[in-house]
């Protein structure tokens, strides 16, 4: 394919651009779209078509330690679902935590083009580097668990926050990160350090330090520092009976300055703790609807199999312990712990039941498509392979109605989703899957078709029923490189790492290096990822660069 | 001794799993040999001593010198010329290299194996079933208060272990070192690691399953009858002591070796320890972990992971990967008489594996690239010969606990280094095998090449 492209005939959905439908061409070269370009470029004839951006998923987990501890541990998630390979394509194996080459294939084959891994631990960026390097096709990036840190902890308990701001940039630095994430901050030690136990408050202070006081630290530094994209925050008492609470005060601590929270879905909880929860998505959304400030991604969970993974331990000990199934949990030194194991979710059990319906709660209860993001936090509500399904169940009422019907009615029950009649229209798809990711994450040249923007671009064949569509994308072209064509694979694409660099004192080594030489066993100066894991990148610029 | 001598600070010692990334190296750099390595243990100082430039050709084919051209090009042909290639070693080089022998396999719909397959395959398989709750080796040092050896003798194959990371070294929690930590050391007989535990178990050889399975019962509650000391060697009492002091320290940790993976059990034993550490967690915190040996075996399981979803013993020969030990495993497709054609990559499997499966090696080409001359080298129809990683080469390398980390290199070698050999032949196999099915794609356009 040449280095320029002109798409005819296609609908474009471009809500960044304000286009909603309507018929105009789209001039590609050298990877960006253009104004135009001259008569001689290659065509495609999109007629009957849908041309979207590509799509940019804001939480995954795809890449990095935790991710392959899963795959190791799960033969029987790959056997039954290999990937060959083509001409241009490595093979591999898919399952819930595919191969990295397979991953990167399949979000192709959705569509997707940009994703963004959600949680690794410093000491495991590395690695995560190198897994990108090996997932072909997208663009993406990492957010670094920060919230655990003990060292960051220890600043904060000592009132040194000039030190902390400056530690947490050398952080993100050391490591290629695009923001940091908290998973159930304060929850590490406990676990670690305290048989196995938890924190379940978020004032509830663990050697004089609370969530809250961490959540704030992070959102004022990351806000302070304009990062492009905020924290990224898993908040305290994911998946028990009434953390609603828990989630509404993560959000109020924002105050007005900005954060993401991660898989709401798994923080709308009401009832009492040890018994059975209700719905309290309408509480939650109602917060989100009223607060631009907060962006969210839903954390829909999808019937069958999963793997949970998780930075938060203690969580997917109680899961294990409900299970019984095998169970990794790996604790990092001074930064992190995680938890893996199997999970399915089935149709007959309330809680499962439940919380598939209050993710879809929260999708039709949202007023701002831009604030509320399609996940599924891949793959622990459910593969991303899901996502032409979720669409078809947003978009397609009557094949919501005819699957809220083989689902446990008692859980049903308590939700409002029988009185829901809203259908997503394309262009909301458009900003739950492209858009509204893109402008969550401060990529200015993603999730649009003007202009500058760069050249990831999906078509799909204009059908009734939407997960077929979804499923199948007639066009894929990646920075301009065609990829699919006419639904077969036609080219490769190493995709770039998506990374900030923001400003520090260089001083800041002289204090950390000391906590390393005691505590860490690894030396400090082999921490730092160097350059050489960036094949080909993209530094995306902090408010305080421009 | 030189003029010209260099320090090289923070390089990474791959003798063993430890990975030790504190070697201060000096180098005569006219001499081209590493002359003291400050913060080595004993295995360290050979292994940087050991490694100087050989006179040996960079290719050879049959025992003659070629160009290392000439040398790419025959093991193309060779490789996609076989029904059953097979691809094994691995775990003593870069995962740069590791990355290029799979996309190999995957080109040639061969089938790749490491030395895992020979070492802790069976703590793989156990992790399969079981899963695992383990930690990084720091997690040791901050908060271990009970240290457990099972089936090893660090003292002789990981010297460093027991100061650098377990035993003795203070840590976050453990402010005295190792007056703040118990010690204790399970093998068939007493060894020099023994001298370092507050208490020595002996268990009969061959048993070791029956007392971790006794263990697990006593930790659950269930009563085990006195006949246990019979059967195994370690009476009730013992078994009792160890399960009260398992239950009630802050932070326990089990390492096992090869003592236990590689004797009667093998992934039972393994997946035994592993349960036993899952069950502990009811009262308190509990992580178990593998030894593992070669300084990037556990880079190789990481990378055979991620490019195809499993560990070790993975084939191809459908266009995507299977993952079958015992069928797919190097000494039984060797022994079988399976493979025919075999590239050993940074191993000697002719100094160490089963006597027919070596007299199946002989009959078969057999291409090496090591940085030595070996028993594998001298029966190979082409052998490279490479530069080291961690001394002529940087490159990444995954300590025991899956702690990536990046080597420095001491100095250049004339030899090239196992990523630029097996990437030469990626490129080669890949035109062949577009050539044989008529596919013309310029090399550049597929991830492939």
């Amino acid at each position: 394919m040449a280095a320029t492209l002109r798409i005819v005939n296609g609908k474009l959905y471009d809500p960044i651009n304000n286009i909603d439908g309507k018929v105009q061409d789209i001039c590609i070269e050298d990877g960006r779209i253009v104004d135009s370009v001259s008569d001689d470029a290659t065509r495609i004839d999109a007629q009957g078509m849908v041309v979207m951006p590509g799509g940019v998923d804001i939480h995954c987990h795809i890449a990095g330690p935790k991710v392959n501890a899963a795959r190791k541990l799960q033969p029987e998630d790959h056997r039954r679902d290999p990937h060959p390979g083509t001409p241009f394509t490595r093979s591999g194996t898919g399952g819930t935590v595919p191969s990295t080459f397979a991953t990167g294939y399949r979000y192709a084959t959705l569509g997707y083009t940009t994703a963004m891994e959600a949680a690794v631990t410093p000491i495991g960026a590395r690695h995560t580097l190198e897994e990108f390097h090996d997932t072909p096709i997208i663009d993406k990036g990492f957010y670094v668990l920060l919230g655990n840190n003990i060292f960051l902890q220890n600043l904060l308990r000592e009132g040194r926050k000039e030190e902390f701001r400056q530690a947490v940039a050398w952080w993100v630095n050391s490591t290629k990160a695009y923001t940091v994430k908290l998973v159930n901050p304060g929850g590490d030690e406990p676990w670690k350090g305290k048989k196995n136990s938890n924190v379940s408050n978020i004032d509830e202070k663990f050697d004089g330090l609370s969530p809250r006081q961490i959540i704030e630290a992070f959102i004022t530094t990351v806000n302070d520092m304009g990062f492009p994209h905020p924290a990224h925050i898993h908040c305290n008492n994911l998946g028990h009976s009434g953390n609603y609470k828990t989630t509404l005060e993560t959000m109020r601590t924002a105050g007005d300055q900005r954060a993401h929270l991660a898989h709401i879905q798994f923080h709308s909880y009401g009832g009492e703790l040890g018994k059975n929860p209700d719905s309290k998505a309408a509480e939650i959304i109602e917060y989100v609807n009223t607060h631009p400030n907060i962006t969210c991604d839903v954390g829909q969970v999808m019937f069958g199999k999963a793997t949970i993974m998780t930075a938060d331990a203690p969580l997917a000990y109680v899961l294990r312990g409900l299970t019984n199934s095998k169970w990794v949990n790996v604790d990092t030194e001074c930064e992190s712990g995680c938890g893996i194991l199997p999970f399915s979710y089935q149709e007959h059990i309330y809680m499962h039941t439940l919380q598939w319906a209050i993710g879809l709660e929260l999708f039709l209860m949202s007023k701002d498509p831009w604030r509320v993001i399609l996940s599924t936090d891949h793959p622990n509500g459910g593969s991303f392979m899901l996502y032409p399904k979720l669409i078809k169940l947003l978009m397609d009422r009557g094949f919501r109605q005819e699957e809220i019907s083989r689902v446990n009615q008692k859980a049903i029950a308590k939700t409002a989703l029988n009185d829901l009649d809203r259908e997503y229209t394309l262009y909301e798809i458009t900003i739950i899957t492209r858009a509204g990711p893109a402008k969550a994450l401060g990529l200015k040249h993603k999730g649009h078709l003007g202009p500058g923007a760069d050249a990831d671009i999906t078509i799909y064949d204009e059908m009734d029923d939407k997960e077929m569509m979804f499923n199948a994308p007639r066009y894929v072209i990646k920075s301009g490189k065609a990829i699919i064509a006419n639904h077969e694979f036609c080219g490769d694409h190493d995709g770039k790492i998506l990374h900030i660099t923001p400003a520090y004192d260089e001083k800041i080594e002289e204090v950390v290096q000391p906590f390393f030489e005691n505590y860490y066993t690894i030396e400090f100066d082999n921490y730092a990822v160097s350059d050489s894991y960036l094949h080909d990148h993209e530094i995306v610029p902090t408010a305080n660069d421009r | 001794m030189s003029e010209n001598i260099k320090i090289v600070k923070n390089a990474t010692c791959t003798f063993c799993g430890c990975v030790c990334d504190d070697m201060e190296l000096t180098v005569d750099l006219d001499e081209k040999r590493i002359i003291k390595a400050k913060n080595a243990c004993v295995l360290g100082r050979a292994w940087f001593a050991e490694h100087t430039i050989g006179d040996w050709p960079v290719a050879m084919i049959d025992g003659k010198e070629v160009s290392k051209e000439e040398a790419i090009e025959e093991t193309a042909q060779t490789l996609v010329k076989a029904k059953f290639p097979i691809i094994y070693g691995l775990s003593d080089t870069t995962c740069e290299a590791q990355r290029q022998a799979v996309a190999i396999s995957d080109i040639i719909r061969g089938t790749i194996d490491t030395t895992t397959s020979v070492c802790h395959g069976p703590s793989g398989l156990a992790f399969q079933g079981v899963g695992e709750s383990t930690m990084s080796l720091g997690e040791v040092k901050n908060r271990a208060d009970l240290v457990i050896y099972w089936g090893g003798n660090p003292a002789a194959s990981h010297p460093r272990h027991f100061t650098r990371y377990t035993v003795t070294p203070k840590g976050m929690f453990i402010p005295n070192g190792r007056k703040d930590r118990t010690v204790v050391l399970v093998d068939i007989r007493k060894t020099p690691s023994a001298p370092v535990a507050d208490l020595f178990i002996q268990v009969k050889p061959g048993k070791d399953f029956e007392v971790l399975w006794a263990l697990r019962a006593l930790v659950k509650g269930k009563n085990i009858d006195p006949s246990i000391e019979e059967e195994t060697g370690v009476s009730l009492a013992t078994l009792e002591d160890l399960v009260d002091k398992m239950k009630n320290c802050r932070y326990g940790v089990l390492f096992f070796g090869m003592g236990l993976t590689m004797t009667r059990g093998r992934h039972f034993n393994s997946g035994a320890i592993m349960a036993l550490t899952t069950d502990l967690n009811e009262f308190t915190h509990f992580v178990t972990k593998p030894v593992r040996g070669h300084g990037n075996v556990t880079g190789a399981d990481n990378v055979l992971s991620w490019q195809t979803g499993y560990p070790f013993g993975v084939n191809f020969n459908r266009g995507y990967p299977r993952f079958n030990p015992g069928e797919f495993t190097t000494v039984d497709t060797l022994s079988r008489g399976d493979a025919d054609a075999a590239m050993f990559i940074a191993s000697d499997p002719a100094s160490n594996f089963p006597k027919v499966a070596i007299e199946h090696m002989k009959k078969i080409p057999v291409i090496s690239l090591d940085t030595k001359q070996t028993e594998t080298s001298n029966l190979a129809h082409v052998a490279f010969a490479t530069s080291t990683y961690g001394i002529n080469t940087g490159g990444t390398v995954y300590r025991m606990d899956d702690v990536p980390i990046t080597m420095r290199s001491a100095f250049d070698s004339p030899y090239p280094d196992d990523e630029e050999i097996l990437t030469a032949i990626k490129k080669r196999v890949q035109e062949l095998v577009w050539a044989k099915q008529g596919i013309k794609i310029a090399v550049g356009e597929a991830r492939v090449a």
